[in-house]
């Protein structure tokens, strides 16, 4: 066959890092959390690229977690980058959101769950494939619903994330019948994480924590700042199962799933990598490769064709989750499966079988069009 | 809707089909079935329905053909990253061929001399010479290759990659890459028309079937399918067969647990045939008066008839059956 001519698609990556601590270190993030699944997506898009004569490239520029990235979107802009992957705060993604719009430019966030960016401050030029807080507590919620685990205690840290997790949990208990028999706040005295002889005191302060919240079936932990959360399981003063951020989680890929070709993804990204993949890896993954298969099936790099062609009815992704993944056309969040596991293996998924929806059964999960707060702009 | 046959349905259909057999005797052919949660092959009579035997055979068994003889068995051990040789014979494993990593579906050639093999993690299809084990070539393909349909006259091979979403038409004299033909997500299985003239192929993900005209190699028709109750995202096309004939198609509907048959003149789907759960691959019996699915989630296969297309018989066999293939003696 004649080689076709080459175009080029840009990706440009903006990343807010900081080395972040864990209270266990196999929880440390890989310190290319993210980016490594955006690599591998390219890598996979240029595969198909080859026989249309397409390119993809994709360049990688971390920030400060509380620094400007309008500076950084400049260089970006100026090395004609189309699409941005973004993995930033809330407040940082808006900016952003914000200046790439007067540009034409559309911005993927892969990593921020805040419900706030998908409602009241959603935007127009912003596609999001991280799943939202919201969409993790429903899919747990169903879960925990059909095992009948009715009754639940609250634990949540006392950081601004923690409580937004503690209200989605609120949230899901609500929309699936649960009842919260009881709700704690564990305030972060700003000790270290991890000491010499920590464990001790843990094993004994605990238990302590959580005597006397009421007759519960399961303990919900709401702690994204990783301050206790990892020290409930199997500590709690009564016997039971813990879940949330710590103990069964829900996620938006798990390291160890092999369902619906998973283990293609796995094995491929693990050869790349060297690591196992994480959620953020797959929701860059999905991102980048969303930009892939739309330059594919429009064979062009045109930025506006391909961001047209993402915004289209006929648009649909294939990322391991079983079923063919679309967006939300009132917010542009993807819809997708939530997985529900513990640190070594898939429990189940979500939606649960018997959560029914008139439309999509993924949108079970998360706030559905009737309670949107968004208005695309 | 329809409902999946009960015993007594099964047994009256068996009543049945046994009393149309009276007239006309059926021919006893073997089914070979690979099962790839428990390792194993099982070995049914298409005749009466009755479990032979069962073969432990290596790690995950997907892909399975037989040679054109009858006497060899090519299986896929995927995590064992090579295709075992099973002697029909003794039904001992006798031989295995380089196969590349995580072999997983594989097409005979024709004449019976070449296995075209996609493996999965390498983005490549590996082209074995079965009398030698010399590997003749390993083609670069898109990613995640996996179905695998050659034309009639051996010439073209077609392969599909899972995430490429893409057929790609190879010469089989050059090993070369002709045409790269985009059809919807995740291409699980190439089956070409028995005279030649199209390509058919099932996307899981998309729902979909692309017919591929053979001489323009575009897509000329999309089947799509819909089942009243059912989401259309659990409507997922894996395995294709064509009749002999080339009057009806039959598509394996995964998660919607039927089969769907489609004409293919008109390309209209004409029937949904309820079988078990999550309904992967499909095979016809030598004489065509059969063919039978692998339905991996219930741990059956089901014999449906092809004059009538109902489900006669469903047979209990290992544990996620996965490929079938049956043996044309």
């Amino acid at each position: 066959m004649p080689e076709p001519e080459v175009s080029e698609v840009r990706l440009g990556y903006i990343r807010a890092y900081a080395p972040q601590l864990a209270l266990s270190i196999l929880d440390v993030p890989p310190r290319d959390e993210g980016v490594a699944g955006a690599s591998v997506a390219i890598s996979d898009n240029n595969t198909t690229g080859r026989f249309l004569g397409q390119k993809f490239s994709l360049d990688v520029v971390e920030v400060k977690p509380d620094s400007d990235v309008l500076a950084v979107f400049d260089v970006m802009v100026g090395k004609g980058i189309s699409t941005i992957l973004a993995d930033l705060s809330a407040v940082q993604l808006l900016a952003l959101a914000d200046t790439a719009q007067a540009e034409g430019i559309i911005v993927f966030n892969v990593g921020a769950t805040d419900d706030r960016l998908r409602e009241e401050d959603c935007r127009a030029n912003v596609f999001h494939t991280a799943p939202t807080r919201s969409m993790l507590a429903d899919g747990l919620a169903q879960y925990l619903i059909w095992k009948q685990w009715r009754r639940w205690a609250l634990v949540y840290g006392s950081h601004e994330r923690d409580r937004l997790f503690a209200d989605a949990l609120r949230r899901a208990a609500e929309r699936f019948g649960a009842e919260i028999v009881a709700e704690k706040e564990f305030t972060d005295t700003g000790t270290a994480r991890r000491t010499d002889s920590g464990v001790v005191q843990i094993q004994r302060q605990m238990p302590v924590f959580t005597q006397g919240l009421a007759e519960h079936d399961v303990l919900l932990v709401a702690d994204e700042s990783e301050v206790f959360g990892t020290y409930v399981p199997f500590r709690t003063w009564q016997p039971r199962p813990v879940a949330g951020t710590a103990g069964l989680m829900p996620s938006a890929w798990h390291p160890a799933s092999e369902q619906w070709g998973g283990t293609q993804i796995q094995n491929r990204f693990l050869k790349a990598t060297g690591r196992r993949m994480l959620s953020k890896d797959m929701s860059a993954w999905t991102a980048a490769r969303i930009i892939g298969e739309a330059a594919t099936r429009t064979r062009s790099a045109d930025p506006a064709e391909i961001a047209a062609f993402i915004r289209s009815d006929d648009f649909s992704i294939a990322a391991f989750k079983g079923q063919k993944l679309t967006f939300r056309r009132w917010n542009w969040q993807l819809r997708q499966p939530i997985f529900i596991g513990d640190g070594r293996s898939v429990v189940s998924t979500s939606p649960q079988e018997g959560f029914l929806h008139q439309f999509s059964e993924l949108d079970t999960l998360g706030i559905d069009r009737p309670e949107t707060k968004c208005v695309l702009k | 809707m329809q409902k999946r046959p009960t015993s007594v349905a099964i047994m009256f259909a068996t009543m049945l089909f046994g009393g149309l057999l009276g007239t006309q005797p059926a021919e006893a052919f073997m089914a070979y079935v690979s099962n790839e949660k428990d390792n194993t092959v099982t070995v049914v009579d298409t005749a009466t329905g009755a479990v032979v035997k069962t073969l432990p055979v290596g790690q995950r068994p997907r892909g399975i053909t037989i040679s054109h003889d009858g006497r060899f068995i090519y299986l896929c051990a995927s995590d064992d990253d090579t295709i075992e040789v099973i002697d029909t014979e003794t039904l001992q494993i006798v031989d295995t061929l380089p196969s590349g990593p995580d072999p997983e579906l594989f097409v005979l050639s024709p004449d019976g001399k070449t296995l075209y093999v996609a493996n999965e993690d390498d983005n490549l299809v590996t082209v074995i010479d079965i009398e030698s084990r010399d590997v003749l070539a390993e083609i670069p393909v898109g990613v995640e290759p996996e179905g695998m349909g050659i034309s009639p006259d051996g010439k073209t091979m077609v392969n599909t990659s899972e995430t490429t979403n893409m057929a790609h038409f190879i010469d089989t004299d050059s090993h070369e890459i002709t045409h790269n033909v985009l059809v919807d997500a995740r291409p699980r299985f190439a089956e070409f028309k028995p005279d030649g003239s199209e390509v058919w192929v099932s996307a899981e993900i998309g729902g979909t079937v692309s017919v591929i005209d053979n001489a323009s190699r575009e897509v000329k028709q999309k089947i799509t399918f819909e089942i009243a109750g059912l989401r259309s995202e659990a409507i997922q096309p894996v395995g294709v067969r064509i009749t002999a004939d080339g009057k009806k198609a039959y598509v394996a509907l995964g998660p919607a647990n039927r089969v769907a048959v489609v004409d293919t003149a008109t390309y209209k789907v004409e029937k949904y045939v309820l079988v078990g759960q999550r309904v992967w691959q499909l095979a016809f019996t030598p004489d065509q008066k059969t063919i039978i699915s692998t339905n991996g989630v219930s741990n059956d296969i089901t014999f449906i008839d092809v004059a009538s297309d109902e489900p006669v018989q469903s047979v209990t066999v290992g544990a996620m059956p996965w490929g079938v293939v049956v043996s044309p003696k």
